[in-house]
């Protein structure tokens, strides 16, 4: 296959990817007027004097409702698409038709970017606006990257979903894992304010150190080094890498009809 | 034969699923033009054989020969499409995937589904749907297509527009694999036909010669002898009741019919018929039903 045909075949799966869930409300309600409503409630309504350390809620709060944010996007974009074009057989379709099997996996990784994107665009605004949120340019651009890039490890975990669940049950799946570990991660309330037995739980959640690393390139109060937490997400996403792989043979084997 | 001339082959292929065996010791061959329809019930193995050839599943034993995968077109069974990309949208992304597909346009024609172009998959309806799928399988203008239970759900005109541009296709010389569990439709269409129950490959011919080797006849007529006594008679294989009529299936009527006209001297409305493909079908498979049972 030559080069531009495969590249072609990238930027059209990419392209379509990004309309199909751009016209589903249920997903665009999710994963981008969820994070906003709960940063103005949290941050902007209710954070106003309980500032930990020497920033505002607004800032703090601007970097963990970023990562609860597109986590979502990564989690639902991955496991309830994955998982109900599998189930349902539309994936298999594909890979019946000449396809390269990464063109799939490749287009949700640049749509699921693409969309954190719009989700961080819409909540700085926010923050800027009417948080007075105040940073250099290079800073928000740091953290836009961060957060964007600190996607990959949930959109392993949400393939990890999508391979194991069955399409109608993916979404309670992933709102019993994606709430309680944002909630446990300290991205709702900050972890000061939360019980001594959950801050030491939160370590065991890949959100709370992409959260912290977001904290730390905001020069917010956080806790241990930014190469900690990347080994932590590396980590993270070896796992979920292995348990997709894992879900995908089990696929294989019990596929009958 | 030619080995040259068959383009996709299934040659002694066993496959398992833990302790369930869904085909056994399977042989089939697609020759190029033709349009083989493998016929069976619902659970009998067709859709695992289309899959074994679209190499989605390996074989447990026995080889898989198919020409490669940018010749092939297909149309599984999809419970869900996704439902917010319009048809020309589904019909674009699918024909990136072959080194040289068909003009839009020309797919649109060829699965009727013009003035349709613009309208998002989920607001088509069942038999409009079944034609999107049909035209993501031609799009790619390929040389086999595999067509897995293409009209299963659909009312009868539904099913009979998908036959025209199934024929359309294979008029234009492509081959096609169609599974299906309708006789009419393999009637209908297949130019040869493979019967599989129960994993197995049990008979194969034209239609023509299906309904020959079953070779059975139906005998209808009124009479006063009730359903035991003309089972009772040598070489009936099945009585029906319908009405006063009775319909004696056999396949030596000529002994049936003196027999029967001995024993009843008042018989009338006699009528001898042909059975149709759909009783050579179910007596094919019946005997295999049988013969499995015996063998237990």
């Amino acid at each position: 296959m030559t080069f531009n045909r495969l590249a072609r075949i990238y930027a059209l799966e990419s392209k379509y990817e990004f309309l199909k869930l751009m016209r589903l409300p249920i997903y665009v309600i999710f994963t981008l007027t969820f994070p906003v409503m709960f940063y103005v409630f949290f941050g902007l309504l209710m954070g106003r004097d309980a500032p930990p350390g020497r920033i505002s809620m607004a800032t703090y709060l601007l970097g963990t409702y970023g990562t609860f944010g597109i986590i979502g996007v990564a989690l639902f974009g991955f496991g309830v698409g994955i998982a109900v074009e599998r189930g349902l057989g539309w994936l298999q379709l594909k890979r019946a038709s000449p396809m390269p099997p990464m063109a799939y996996l490749c287009s949700r990784l640049v749509v699921c970017a693409l969309f954190s994107a719009m989700l961080l665009t819409v909540l700085f605004t926010i923050g800027i606006t009417f948080g007075n949120v105040r940073m250099p340019l290079g800073q928000w651009a740091l953290l836009s990257l961060t957060l964007i890039a600190g996607t990959i490890p949930f959109c392993t975990m949400g393939l990890a979903i999508g391979n194991l669940a069955n399409p109608n049950s993916a979404p309670a799946v992933i709102n019993v894992l994606y709430l309680p570990m944002a909630f446990c991660s300290g991205l709702w309330i900050p972890l000061q304010f939360l019980p001594d037995f959950l801050r030491h739980l939160a370590p065991f959640f890949p959100a709370y150190h992409l959260s912290q690393i977001a904290l730390r390139v905001m020069h917010a109060p956080a806790e241990g080094s930014i190469l900690t937490h990347w080994e932590a997400l590396a980590g993270f996403t070896i796992l979920f890498t292995g348990i997709a792989w894992l879900g995908n043979r089990r696929e294989q084997e019990k596929m009958y009809g | 034969m030619d080995r040259h001339m068959i383009i996709a082959e299934l040659k002694g292929v066993t496959k398992r699923y833990g302790a369930i065996v869904a085909l056994r010791d399977a042989d089939l061959q697609i020759r190029p033009g033709e349009l083989l329809a493998l016929l069976g019930p619902n659970g009998a193995g067709k859709t695992t054989a289309v899959k074994l050839l679209l190499r989605l599943l390996k074989p447990t034993s026995g080889e898989v020969h198919v020409i490669e995968r940018e010749r092939i077109g297909a149309m599984l069974q999809v419970a869900k499409v996704p439902e917010t990309l319009r048809v020309r949208e589904h019909i674009h992304l699918f024909s990136s995937y072959y080194p040289a597909p068909l003009p839009l346009k020309d797919v649109i024609a060829a699965a009727g589904l013009a003035a349709l172009e613009n309208r998002l998959f989920g607001e088509l309806s069942g038999g409009q749907k079944q034609r999107v799928l049909f035209a993501l399988a031609i799009c790619g203008n390929p040389e086999l297509l595999f067509l897995d239970e293409p009209t299963a759900g659909l009312d009868a005109e539904a099913r009979r527009v998908l036959w025209t541009h199934i024929r359309s296709f294979v008029a234009g010389g492509g081959s096609v694999l169609l599974t299906t569990h309708y006789l009419e439709e393999a009637d209908a269409l297949a130019d040869r036909i493979l019967v599989i129950n129960r994993g197995r490959m049990i008979a194969e011919g034209t239609p023509t010669q299906l309904k020959a080797r079953s070779a059975s006849k139906k005998i209808r007529c009124e009479t006063r002898l009730d359903a035991a006594a003309l089972e009772a008679i040598d070489g009936v294989s099945g009585v029906a009741r319908d009405n006063h009529r009775f319909e004696i299936l056999t396949s030596s009527p000529e002994t049936v019919l003196r027999e029967l006209l001995a024993r009843d001297q008042t018989i009338s409305g006699l009528e001898v018929a042909s059975s149709s493909l759909e009783e050579a079908f179910l007596s094919i498979t019946e005997t295999d039903n049988a013969a499995t049972e015996v063998l237990r």
